[in-house]
């Protein structure tokens, strides 16, 4: 290993990867356009939502890995901790696209004829709680669950709470990418202290804060249910994709030639994880089933009856399928945790699973079903997807090509990690 | 012909003894095996050990687990008894999964006790099998047959340069028997 002059070689962002991610953003914002253009405003937005949401959400769990490594005093981590703090970079930029959307689902509104012919005026995202009317006694769409909740669900506190709880997670981000880079240059323990300080605050803080977020961003789109699980199921997702994204960044800049330092022993720790918290994730997806299936009760089962409808029950159980039994079968041994090759494929199905978990969470209760299975989604769904995957490409990369050294080289567990060995 | 049956070298030095290893494998000399008190990252591979089986074991029990509790259940409750319970079917397959998981969790601990045991002659009511005492305490221990063609003399000089501090010629394998 040419480990030691290699300490000071920054990351290029050039090339192949940065004109396709380029291209992918432009696929993006043309599908954004024709969306509109062919008058499926309501499914681009909730499709902009999906993926703002898993945007932000895949940012965050870069702050969230560097926050545990820290918090936990992990060595075996020190020498990968620059990907995940590029995630922490790019947050809020996510959190700033997620705020621009969700403004403007909210702010943008169309008429909408009920079955019984009267209409009224709807926003195109959180329909179910933004709507003007809805509060309001006498209107014709009173509904009397709503008006209860509206003294959280409501605009002005809705946006507060979301600039909120993702200026602090970007604060956090910025505070541990920052000490880090001083640390290269200054050394000592003094900056491992802060950090560590940091990220003890900024995971008590999110851990009380991101199921209010998942509340907010997701749940919050089918106002009339609820479920205590959610918050926790959501974390669960964004970790799992999370690290499925971190590990690919890695598989990627080793075999770009960088990080040769990150050795099979890491990305086996990188694929233990990534089979541990999809079990954690089965785990919270069928709690909170059981416990509404067993329970009965119309107002919970009304989730989960929209999701049986036939539009919906094929994805339904292929999302357990890709986001169980993949990893549970292809993860579980020693060997396929130390092939890149299974490895890299695992991280491009957890990431297409959890798109799909998020959208098992928002299509149902915003679009709704649709003639088919088949038609649940068209050209809007990839093309959006595409897009913000090549802004999140553009973005980290280009975060990570502002490092002056692709390792922290103060890092006091470093000699751990360059020697990691399991 | 003496009777030592088996050469140990004891260290007070994992590195030393690490260096040690190779010495005498340099010098083609078959080790028997290696006794640390605590586990040594890298001693498997230099040593040739076969990576363990107790995973696929592990498997095993779970699928035996999990297959033995959802039987039991489905013959209990849809087959030999079953009860109404708030208007669900008989065979009500989500609710049959908490214990599933859990027998699969049960069987898998215990099946990989019994066999790492099994595998390690560790029986309840057994004296252990040891070559040496100070092996889990503080003695990082190379045992070496002695029936092979290499004269004594030999191996001993080799693992006193390797800083051994004791090296002992045993007659018997093991110290403690019943």
């Amino acid at each position: 290993m040419k480990t030691h002059n290699s300490f000071d070689e920054q990351y290029q962002f050039t090339g192949k990867v940065k004109s396709w991610s380029l291209i992918a953003i432009v696929i993006g914002v043309i599908t954004i356009f024709a969306g509109v253009l062919t008058k499926q405003t309501e499914q681009t937005f909730d499709n902009l939502l999906l993926m703002g949401y898993y945007f932000t959400c895949v940012c965050a769990a870069g702050v969230m890995f560097c926050a545990i490594q820290y918090a936990a005093q992990a060595g075996w981590s020190a020498s990968l901790l620059r990907v995940p703090q590029a995630f922490g970079k790019v947050l809020p930029v996510a959190g700033l696209i997620l705020i621009v959307i969700v403004v403007s689902g909210l702010f943008i509104t169309h008429t909408v004829t009920a079955e019984d012919g009267k209409s009224h005026v709807e926003p195109y995202l959180y329909a179910g709680w933004a709507t003007h009317d809805l509060t309001i006694k006498g209107s014709g769409i009173y509904d009397s669950v709503i008006a209860g909740k509206s003294g959280f669900l409501n605009i002005p506190f809705f946006l507060i709470r979301m600039v909120g709880m993702l200026g602090c997670y970007s604060l956090f981000g910025w505070l541990l990418f920052k000490y880090s880079e001083n640390e290269d240059e200054l050394g000592g323990m003094k900056f491992y202290n802060k950090s560590f300080i940091a990220s003890c605050v900024f995971l008590v803080i999110f851990g009380f804060t991101v199921p209010v977020f998942a509340f907010d961003t997701i749940m919050s789109l089918e106002a009339r249910w609820f479920s205590t699980m959610f918050g926790w199921y959501n974390l669960a997702a964004l970790w799992v994709s999370g690290l499925s994204v971190m590990t690919l960044v890695i598989i990627y800049l080793r075999k770009a030639g960088y990080l040769p330092w990150v050795t099979l022993d890491h990305l086996h720790n990188m694929g233990l994880f990534m089979f541990a918290f999809s079990v954690f994730w089965t785990y919270l997806w069928f709690a909170q089933f059981l416990l509404t299936w067993y329970a009965n009760i119309p107002e919970e089962a009304a989730y989960f009856i929209r999701r049986w409808e036939p539009s919906f029950k094929p994805w339904f159980w292929l999302n357990i399928v890709i986001n169980f039994g993949a990893p549970l079968l292809v993860l579980m041994s020693r060997d396929s945790k130390r092939y890149i090759g299974t490895l890299k494929a695992m991280c491009i199905i957890l990431i297409i699973g959890h798109w799909l978990d998020y959208f098992q969470m928002i299509m149902p209760g915003t679009i709704g079903p649709k003639e088919h299975w088949y038609t649940e989604f068209s050209w809007i769904e990839p093309g959006i997807f595409i897009g913000f995957a090549g802004l999140f490409t553009f973005l980290v990369l280009n975060a990570l090509s502002k490092f002056k050294s692709l390792i922290p080289k103060k890092h006091p567990f470093l000699a751990e990690s360059l020697h990691h060995h399991i | 012909m003496s009777n030592t049956k088996f050469i140990l070298g004891l260290f007070d030095d994992p590195d030393l003894m690490m260096h040690g290893i190779d010495k005498l494998q340099k010098n083609s000399i078959p080790i028997y095996d290696v006794y640390t008190p605590m586990p040594i990252h890298g001693i498997d591979d230099k040593l040739g050990i076969k990576p363990s089986r107790l995973g696929y074991a592990a498997f095993m029990f779970g699928c035996l687990g999990g297959t033995t509790i959802f039987s039991l259940v489905y013959y209990f409750l849809v087959h030999d008894w079953p009860i109404d319970i708030g208007g669900k079917p008989a065979f009500a397959a989500p609710s049959f999964i908490p214990a599933t998981f859990e027998w699969t969790v049960l069987f898998t601990a215990f099946g990989m006790t019994a066999t790492f045991f099994f595998a390690t002659h560790l029986f309840p009511g057994r004296a252990p099998r040891v070559m040496d005492f100070r092996a889990t305490d503080d003695r990082f221990v190379i045992a070496i047959d002695a029936k092979g063609n290499v004269p004594h003399e030999d191996i001993t000089n080799l693992l006193k340069e390797a800083g051994a501090v004791e090296i002992k010629h045993n007659d018997r394998k093991y110290v403690s028997y019943e």
